[in-house]
C-alpha cells in the first residue's frame, strides 16, 4: 500500500529553493501583520479595536512560529487519498461552536423573561444587547459555517473523486474561520457592530471574511476542476452557489467607509430605504443560500448515503436547484412591508415568496421519497429518523415563511416574537437537527469507528430537541399572535388600549416555556458531544471486546 | 434618476424575458431525451470512492 501511495501521488514537486523563497515571504507577511496589529493595540480609538488588534497579533505570532518550524519540511500531498484531517477539525469546531452558540441562546432566552440576568457591573458586556449578536453569529457563522465548510469539503473529495485541491490551502480556510469566529465574539461583547442584522462584523472582520472566503471558493472550485467523475453531482452546486452568493452578499452589503484605520466604526455607504433594502436583500439570502442552499447541499449528499439508496428524482433536485436560485434571490422585500419602500417593490418581494413555496416542497417531496422503499429504517435508524424530521421542519418552515410574507399577515405577525418562533423551526429544526445527523454520519467514518457509541443516545438527543424545538415554536406562536393583537386593539374612541409594557408583561410564561425548549435543545446537543466523544474515545476497546466473535 | 428609469425599463423587458427563458430552458433541459441515463449514473455517484479517490483513470491531459 506504502508503495501503491507514492505511485499515485501526482502533484508536481515543487523545488526546495522556490518552497523556501515562499515561506520566508509568509514570514516577512506575518511579522507585517504582527508589527501593524501591535501599532493597532497603541493606537486604537476603541476597546473592541484594541482587543482585536490584540488577538491579531497572537494568531499572527502562532502562525509565524508555526511555519518557521516548518520552513525545511518536506510538503507532500498524496493525490491518492483524501485529505480528512480538516475535516476531523470541522467536526470538532461545529460541535464546540454548537454548544456555546445553543448556551448564549438559553441564556438570552432567560434574560429576556427575568431580566434581573442581565448582569450589571461588567460594562454591559453580558446584556441582552450584546450577547444577541454573539448568539447569532455563534449558532449561524460558527455553528453552521463551521458544518458547511467541513461537510461541503467531505462530499467534493467524494464526489469529484479528487482531494481537495491547494493542498493546506483548506486548513488556511479552517483556521481563519475560527480566527473570525473569536474575532467577531470578543467584538461584539464590547460594543462592536456595524447594526446590521445578521451582519454586525465590523469593518477589519468583514475584509477577513473576504480573504477566507475567497480561499474557500478557490479550494471548492479546484476540486471540482480536478474531479475524476465526469458529471458534477446535484450537492455541489447547492454548495458552490452559497459560496458565490454569500460572497456577493457580503461585499455589497459591507460597502463601508472607515472613520479611521485605528477605529471599528465605519459609515455605510447606502442610507436611508436604499440602506434598508440592501440589508434585506443581503439578510433574507443569507436565510436562502447560507442556510438552505448550502444545508440543501447536505441533505442530497448524506440523505440518500445514510438511507442507501440514491435520491428519488435526480430531474426534480436540478429543478429545484435552479427554481430556488432563480426566486429566492428576489424575496428580501418581504422584511420592509409598510416601510418607506416602495409599494411595488414589497409587493415583488411577497410575490417571489409564495412562488418559493413550490421549489421548497419539491425539494422536500424529494428528500422524503429518497426513502421510499426504505420507511422501515426510521424505526431501526435514529439517524435517518433525524434527518426526517430535519426535512420535515424545512418543509414547515417554508411554507411558514410564504405566509407571514403576504402582507395582511405580515401587518400582524412582524416585529412580534413569531418572527423569532419561525425563524428558530428553520434553524433549530432545519439547520439544527441536519447538521446533527451529519455529525453522526462523519464522526464514526472520519475516526474509522465502526459505528456510533450508542444509539440510544442519539434517541435521546432527537427526542430532546424536537420536543425542545414544538415548545419554542409553539410558545412563539402564542407570544407573537397575542402580543400582534395586544398592539393592533383600540378602543371605541380609537385609542390604543395596550401599553408596550403591558405586551411585555403578558409574554412572560411564553418566554419561560421559550428558554426551557431552548434548555432541552441544548442538553440534547450535551448529549450529542458526549456520544461523539465516546465514538473517538471508547469504539476501539469496544471493537476489541467483539473481536473474537466469530462471523457466522 | 433617468439611469435608474432606463435600467428599471430594462430589467422589466428584456431582462425579465431572458432570466425566464433561462429557467424554463432549464427544466426542458433536464427532461431532454437520453438525459434517464445520465441522472441515474450521478444519481448513484455517490456510492463510489468512498474511502479513496478511487480508480477512475485521470483524464488525459494529466498523464
Amino acid at each position: 500500500m506504502q508503495g501503491n501511495r507514492v505511485k499515485r501521488c501526482q502533484g508536481k514537486p515543487v523545488g526546495t529553493k522556490g518552497r523556501k523563497m515562499v515561506d520566508y515571504f509568509k514570514l516577512i507577511a506575518l511579522a507585517g501583520v504582527f508589527l501593524f496589529a501591535a501599532m493597532g493595540a497603541n493606537f486604537a480609538h476603541d476597546l473592541p479595536y484594541q482587543v482585536n488588534a490584540i488577538e491579531v497579533m497572537i494568531a499572527a505570532a502562532i502562525t509565524f512560529i508555526y511555519v518557521i518550524r516548518n520552513v525545511d519540511e518536506e510538503v507532500h500531498h498524496d493525490q491518492g487519498q483524501y485529505l480528512d484531517s480538516v475535516i476531523r477539525a470541522g467536526v470538532i469546531a461545529t460541535a464546540f461552536w454548537g454548544i456555546v452558540g445553543f448556551l448564549v441562546g438559553v441564556v438570552i432566552a432567560f434574560q429576556l423573561a427575568f431580566p434581573a440576568l442581565n448582569i450589571d457591573n461588567v460594562g454591559g458586556m453580558l446584556n441582552f444587547g450584546r450577547l444577541r449578536q454573539l448568539h447569532t453569529s455563534a449558532v449561524i457563522f460558527a455553528f453552521g459555517g463551521n458544518a458547511l465548510i467541513m461537510s461541503s469539503f467531505y462530499v467534493v473529495q467524494r464526489t469529484c473523486a479528487a482531494r481537495l485541491w491547494g493542498g493546506n490551502l483548506a486548513w488556511f480556510v479552517f483556521w481563519g474561520w475560527q480566527l473570525m469566529v473569536v474575532l467577531a465574539a470578543s467584538s461584539y461583547v464590547l460594543g462592536g457592530t456595524q447594526g446590521k442584522e445578521y451582519a454586525e462584523t465590523v469593518w477589519y472582520i468583514d475584509i477577513w471574511i473576504t480573504v477566507v472566503w475567497v480561499a474557500y471558493l478557490a479550494v471548492f472550485v479546484g476540486t471540482l476542476v480536478k474531479r475524476r467523475e465526469p458529471h458534477i453531482y446535484v450537492a455541489n452546486w447547492f454548495y458552490l452557489s452559497m459560496i458565490l452568493t454569500v460572497a456577493l452578499l457580503h461585499l455589497v452589503n459591507n460597502a463601508a467607509v472607515p472613520v479611521s484605520i485605528f477605529s471599528s466604526i465605519s459609515v455605510p455607504v447606502y442610507s436611508g430605504v436604499q440602506d434598508a433594502m440592501v440589508q434585506w436583500w443581503y439578510g433574507h439570502n443569507a436565510v436562502g443560500f447560507f442556510l438552505t442552499s448550502g444545508f440543501l447541499g447536505m441533505m442530497y449528499y448524506f440523505v440518500p448515503k445514510q438511507v442507501e439508496r440514491p435520491v428519488y428524482s435526480y430531474k426534480l433536485s436540478i429543478i429545484h436547484f435552479w427554481s430556488l436560485t432563480f426566486m429566492y434571490i428576489w424575496a428580501g422585500p418581504h422584511h420592509l412591508h409598510y416601510t418607506a419602500l416602495p409599494d411595488w417593490a414589497s409587493t415583488l418581494g411577497m410575490v417571489f415568496s409564495i412562488m418559493l413555496w413550490m421549489p421548497s416542497w419539491g425539494g422536500m417531496i424529494n428528500g422524503l421519497m429518497t426513502l421510499s422503499g426504505a420507511w422501515d429504517k426510521l424505526r431501526t435508524d435514529p439517524i435517518v429518523r433525524m434527518m426526517v424530521v430535519a426535512i420535515g421542519f424545512y418543509g414547515m418552515s417554508t411554507f411558514e415563511g410564504p405566509v407571514m410574507s403576504i402582507k395582511a399577515v405580515n401587518s400582524l405577525s412582524h416585529y412580534t416574537d413569531w418572527t423569532i418562533g419561525h425563524v428558530h423551526s428553520g434553524a433549530l429544526g432545519w439547520n439544527g437537527m441536519i447538521t446533527f445527523s451529519v455529525l453522526y454520519f462523519l464522526t464514526p467514518r472520519l475516526w474509522n469507528r465502526e459505528r456510533m457509541y450508542s444509539d440510544k443516545l442519539i434517541s435521546w438527543h432527537f427526542w430532546l430537541a424536537t420536543i425542545g424545538i414544538v415548545l419554542y415554536a409553539a410558545s412563539m406562536w402564542v407570544s407573537g399572535i397575542m402580543e400582534g393583537l395586544m398592539w393592533r386593539e383600540v378602543d371605541a374612541n380609537g385609542f390604543l388600549v395596550n401599553a408596550f409594557a403591558d405586551t411585555v408583561a403578558a409574554k412572560f410564561p411564553m418566554n419561560v416555556v421559550r428558554g426551557l425548549g431552548g434548555g432541552m435543545f441544548l442538553t440534547g446537543a450535551l448529549i450529542m458531544v458526549y456520544n461523539l466523544w465516546m465514538t473517538v474515545r471508547g469504539q476501539p476497546s469496544r471493537a476489541a471486546v467483539y473481536a473474537g466473535v466469530p462471523a457466522e | 434618476m433617468e439611469k435608474y428609469s432606463l435600467l428599471r425599463e430594462f430589467a422589466d423587458s428584456w431582462v425579465l424575458l431572458a432570466l425566464t427563458l433561462f429557467l424554463l430552458g432549464v427544466f426542458v433541459w433536464a427532461f431532454r431525451p437520453g438525459s434517464r441515463s445520465v441522472h441515474q449514473d450521478a444519481a448513484n455517484m455517490i456510492f463510489r470512492n468512498e474511502e479513496k479517490p478511487g480508480d477512475i483513470p485521470p483524464p488525459s491531459k494529466e498523464v
